[in-house]
């Protein structure tokens, strides 16, 4: 890179890493101030460990992202499939357009909606208070699916039709072929899906806002609309250094599967009978 | 494959997905609708809407005191904020994108895994974050006061509530167009400087029409959670100025959700509006230079 390249790169990563760097060093402060440090302490680190209703938040908040994301991308790797295969154009218009609706829309207008359903159905039932758990799950798998499908629908396109076919004469029931042959082939979009899928329903907040019991989102918006303790901070920091750390991982067996000797071996493997 | 198999696949995989959408993506937009044309007893009504339009309050700017059209002013400030915001997310991600782009393929990995970072980072304390910079009392200002810069007032502004929304949307304006980029065959570039293109000329026929496609989803990706937000004005903008998304959340939390409705509805309107017109200049080529 060039010098004014890399001095550009290295502006924006500060703007970027600024309050991140701030409620890293903020989250070990001693006293309760967000703008004076006045001395290192891990006083908030046991505060945030002490109370166990944030932590009941987290623990919620990771179900759901893992149970929204887990759902959403085998329904949308099934969808993909079965819109790359549809031949009748009018069907596939429809399904896009559909498809593309919670990605278009805002977030506020998709939560809104979704709400006002729920709210309403509740109501036909006579229930008090509608919203759950099951309603943001919902929600949350609503909005992730369009992202899976568009992950997996490209590799799709990309595989060669031949393939499944192929399979299938060599003796493949359709659904084993699906496995042996066509998952394979597509399973770069699939983890990405879900992995996109992951992070929107965790880093969501206006949907589950308008869809949540009791979510961890919503409760730090409560904390927030008071005054905000460094606890949250040492809460971001934890987070931050979780998906520090599974960022590293990740970009490291990505390089050992890259790295020469590895790939002789599969080779190797590959070329016996 | 005979049809038999192929159209028995399909059933399997399309059923489950298509009765989910029909159910929680185009269903509800229906409710959106129903809701905005009717009153509390769910009878029929153009009220919710005309109130949108016609609703007048007061401002008193210490000289004089005007009437303005509540909502329609709400609505002009975060179209205003959002184009604002966008253009400048546009502004300094096209050239890192393009940088990004261009760079060893170590280096745009690790660079992409930086730009993703902030994403993971929980949306209300990051905009929190920058609540704690920007105070009058705040990192920013120390630092300025530090340096015999003078201090700046800056949190409860307009411009507090721009650098909030810039920062939580700038990578869906980055990523779009380093996608773009990277898959841009350099020979092209290559080929029009070999052919005496000056480097500016290279940039703004070759490259920018090229790219022209991730310009316009990150634009999209940009503005529309923008003009819709209502965290980052509630905390940045000290609760002074309200934005349409303050707007429809304020009528939830005092549970008229009809009227709610009936903003979202309209927001929705306007901006499938827009979308369909961007996309058919894009169509038509008229955008590019």
């Amino acid at each position: 890179m060039k010098r004014a390249s890399k001095i550009y790169t290295a502006l924006i990563m500060i703007f970027l890493f600024a309050p991140i760097a701030i409620l890293l060093v903020f989250s070990f402060n001693r006293a309760k101030s967000l703008s004076v440090f006045s001395g290192f302490s891990l006083y908030w680190y046991r505060e945030l460990f002490r109370d166990s209703e944030t932590l009941k938040a987290v623990r919620n908040t990771l179900i759901l992202a893992v149970s929204a994301s887990l759902i959403s991308t085998v329904m949308g790797t099934a969808a993909a499939v079965g819109i790359n295969k549809l031949r009748s154009k009018f069907m596939r218009t429809a399904l896009d357009s559909v498809t593309n609706i919670p990605m278009i829309n805002p977030d506020i207008i998709t939560g809104i909606s979704l709400m006002l359903m729920f709210v309403f159905v509740g109501r036909l039932f006579g229930a008090a208070t509608s919203l759950s758990f099951w309603t943001m799950l919902i929600a949350h798998i609503t909005f992730c699916l369009p992202y899976v499908i568009l992950q997996v629908l490209p590799k799709l396109q990309q595989m060669d039709k031949a393939l499944p076919e192929a399979a299938m004469d060599l003796g493949c029931t359709p659904l084993r072929a699906f496995f042996k042959a066509e998952l394979p082939e597509i399973m770069p979009g699939v983890v990405t899906g879900l992995i996109m899928a992951f992070t929107l329903s965790l880093d969501d907040f206006v949907i589950s806002y308008f869809t949540a019991g009791n979510g961890f989102q919503t409760r730090i918006y409560n904390m927030t609309k008071k005054t905000v303790t460094p606890k949250m901070y040492a809460l971001a920091t934890i987070i931050f250094f979780v998906i520090l750390t599974l960022l590293l991982i990740s970009n490291f067996s990505d390089s050992d599967d890259a790295s020469p000797r590895r790939r002789e071996k599969t080779t190797r493997r590959d070329k016996k009978p | 494959m005979n049809k038999k198999t192929r159209s028995l696949i399909q059933r399997m995989t399309l059923t489950p997905y298509s009765i989910w959408a029909a159910l929680f993506i185009v269903v509800p937009l229906i409710f959106v609708a129903y809701y905005a044309f009717t009153d509390n007893s769910f009878r029929f009504t153009f009220d919710n809407i005309t109130r949108f339009f016609t609703a007048t309050s007061q401002i008193d700017d210490g000289e004089s005191v005007r009437e303005v059209r509540t909502y329609l002013v709400i609505f002009m400030r975060s179209l205003k904020l959002a184009v604002i915001s966008t253009f400048i997310c546009l502004l300094m991600g096209y050239p890192l994108a393009y940088i990004m782009a261009r760079a060893k393929a170590r280096t745009q990995s690790i660079l992409l895994t930086l730009i993703m970072i902030p994403m993971w980072m929980n949306f209300l304390i990051r905009t929190y974050a920058w609540m704690t910079i920007l105070q009058d009392t705040g990192i920013l200002n120390s630092f300025l006061s530090a340096l015999h810069l003078g201090r700046i007032h800056i949190i409860g502004t307009e411009s507090a509530v721009v650098i909030g929304m810039v920062y939580d949307y700038f990578p869906y304006m980055v990523l779009p167009i380093y996608s773009v980029m990277a898959k841009l065959d350099v020979r092209l570039l290559e080929a029009a400087s070999d052919l005496g293109c000056p480097a500016v000329s290279v940039l703004r026929r070759v490259i920018w029409p090229l790219s022209l496609p991730g310009v316009l989803s990150g634009v999209t990706m940009v503005l529309i959670p923008s003009i819709s937000t209502f965290y980052i004005s509630q905390k940045l903008g000290n609760g002074k100025f309200f934005l349409i998304g303050d707007a429809i959340e304020g009528q939830y939390v005092a549970n008229n959700l009809h009227f709610a409705a009936a903003i979202a509805f309209i927001l929705m309107v306007i901006l499938l509006a827009c979308m369909a017109l961007v996309q058919k200049l894009a169509n038509r080529k008229i955008i590019v230079a």
